[in-house]
């Protein structure tokens, strides 16, 4: 497909719809507003299903079940939005369903405001969700790179049979880049196990997360974290940037890492040497490499839109080895190198 | 020798895990019945509920999808449009349809969502031990209105039959009961008209069948069912409340 300029939101659902996912259910919360106007335009045009439901629950709940009986399918939202998907997110994990869930973040607690935050690192990675369960996390830190993690991310469910989320700040949501989409849609063994009114030719299927014998719940989980573990071996994903010589390594996903290449631009010209470590997958999480890298670096410096809660992945990665030092803002404010330049500064000369 | 009489392929061969009296089972073999005569089983989804009937994906022959508390209608939605040639039921207590998923059925309705809704309609809590639904009837005592439902307090029982009807996506709807051989007939017809407007692309509908839990009621089931007579039909009277075939 030819490249072409647009908003990530409506990249992020074009993509969606190039890929091969079939149904989008929705909720209007802003920052998100473009995505599901987008398929209310071009869903149903292109042979697709577009129901605006009547809350961020129902809308998570008619992804249940359209993904129960075998459909590909996706919902977005934005943080008080994904908050109240969490139950279905949670019944999503239990009963297996692959499924995409786009979040385009913005600033809290409570309604919070409307411009981006990464407060909802958490949100995402460890979920609200009850029980024991992961949702794979993509953070993309282009427009480019929002749609092509789309695709990935409803392969990874397709693959795995589990939700995915796609975490996006509203910086990568609202603006405007150049982008090119896979025209092709991704290739998706047939779902045997879907509950899609079938059971005259087969066995009857039934998609479920009720097991009330306690061994039969156990081995449920233990099959579960089984699978968690092969999400962990086989997709983790991260950016290595200017990292060969480094002795610095600063962390950041998302919008924050594009202003940390800038900033670490003028921290090289000023004689430090600095790179990047840029997760792309929060959950799962590169903490392995995060150690190795961490053992050639004077400390880690962790920039995000939030108090620090990637930090907090980081910090498990190091353990009590190399420092760690974070930089942050809130509220819907973001950084300019020159702040990331002068904090970095003032760990690196001690003051 | 001639069968006269012989168990639904609608239901498998799982044992119910109702209580003695209780005429969820009727209700089940019923609807059982209907998508076998009707011929809908072998393409059907069912949507389990939470409640008394969470099970019920272990009793009905066909495709079944369990969902969270409420969300059935959500669920019956997401099937049903991206599989709309097939048969999509919800099977919903009243905790379920009518207080937590209260949203749910209402937009259903609304949206005119061409599935049908069986709910079942005790006035209580069954499955967590008998506490009050929103369709405890005033002065009924439960585990949460021990003295009795306080209408001051809690609020009138809500019918949902009636306000549904007031909807205009939903297409049919009415209220039976399952007390004793005729209302039992009746019920069927009900659940069958309801499927049959589904299957010829009708629209939203609803049978409310008022049903007994004469353990959480803490009665005999004979004594249940006189109840059902005296007491539930007459603040939730059976009969169509919507047609909008017989109104055409």
């Amino acid at each position: 497909m030819a490249k072409q300029l647009m908003k990530g939101n409506e990249a992020i659902a074009k993509a969606a719809i190039v890929a091969g996912c079939r149904a989008y259910f929705g909720y209007p919360i802003t920052p998100q507003n473009e995505l599901c106007e987008y398929m209310a335009k071009y869903m149903r045009s292109s042979g697709g299903v577009f129901v605006q439901a009547e809350s961020e629950v129902a809308a998570i709940n008619m992804v249940y079940g359209a993904a129960a009986s075998g459909a590909l399918v996706m919902t977005s939202s934005s943080s008080p939005g994904i908050a109240l998907k969490q139950e279905g997110i949670s019944y999503c994990a239990g009963a297996e369903l692959p499924a995409l869930i786009v979040s385009i973040s913005r600033g809290g607690p409570g309604l919070g405001g409307i411009l981006p935050s990464q407060g909802d690192y958490n949100q995402a990675t460890r979920g609200g969700g009850n029980g024991d369960y992961h949702v794979p996390v993509y953070a993309p830190a282009s427009i480019q790179e929002a749609a092509s993690l789309v695709r990935k991310g409803l392969e990874t469910a397709a693959k795995y049979r589990n939700p995915v989320m796609v975490l996006a700040d509203g910086v990568i949501g609202q603006m405007m880049e150049p982008v090119e989409l896979n025209p092709d849609p991704i290739k998706v063994e047939p779902f045997l196990w879907a509950a899609d009114g079938n059971s005259g030719v087969r066995k009857r299927n039934f998609v479920n997360s009720l097991h009330l014998n306690v061994d039969e719940l156990e081995e449920h989980n233990k099959h579960l974290q089984a699978k968690y573990r092969a999400i962990e071996e086989n997709e983790t994903l991260w950016e290595e940037y200017k990292l060969e010589d480094a002795e610095y390594m600063f962390l950041a996903y998302g919008t924050p890492s594009r202003i940390a290449k800038s900033a670490i631009g003028e921290l090289r010209e000023l004689g430090y040497k600095v790179g990047m470590l840029r997760p792309i997958t929060l959950w799962p999480f590169p903490y392995k490499r995060i150690y190795e890298l961490s053992k050639q670096m004077k400390f880690l410096f962790v920039a995000e839109l939030s108090s620090g809660q990637m930090l907090m992945d980081v910090k498990l990665a190091v353990g009590y080895g190399t420092p760690v030092h974070f930089y942050g803002r809130m509220g819907g404010n973001i950084f300019e190198p020159a702040e990331l330049v002068r904090e970095f500064q003032k760990h690196a000369e001690g003051k | 020798m001639t069968t006269v009489f012989k168990k639904t392929r609608g239901l498998t061969d799982v044992p119910f895990t109702y209580c003695p009296g209780c005429t969820h089972g009727i209700i089940h073999r019923l609807v059982a019945e209907v998508l076998e005569e009707l011929e809908l089983l072998d393409t059907a989804v069912g949507i389990a509920s939470v409640g008394c009937s969470v099970m019920s994906y272990e009793f009905f022959n066909c495709d079944m999808i369990q969902a969270a508390h409420g969300r059935a209608p959500a669920v019956a939605t997401g099937v049903k449009r991206t599989h709309p040639d097939k048969t999509v039921f919800t099977y919903q207590g009243d905790g379920d349809l009518a207080s937590i998923g209260a949203a749910e059925i209402v937009h259903a309705a609304h949206r005119g969502e061409n599935i049908t809704v069986i709910f079942v309609n005790n006035a209580i809590y069954g499955m967590t031990g008998g506490q009050m639904a929103p369709t405890t009837l005033a002065k009924q005592v439960t585990t949460t209105s021990p003295l009795g439902r306080d209408v001051t307090q809690q609020g009138e029982p809500i019918r949902i039959a009636e306000m549904l009807a007031t909807i205009p996506g939903s297409y049919y709807i009415e209220r039976v009961t399952v007390i004793d051989p005729v209302s039992v007939r009746k019920a069927k017809a009900a659940i069958k008209k309801a499927f049959l407007a589904q299957k010829e692309g009708k629209g939203f509908s609803l049978i409310e069948v008022l049903s007994t839990c004469n353990v959480g009621w803490g009665v005999t089931p004979l004594d249940a069912l006189k109840q059902i007579k005296e007491q539930m039909i007459p603040y939730f009277p059976l009969g169509v409340y919507k047609d909008k075939g017989a109104a055409q």
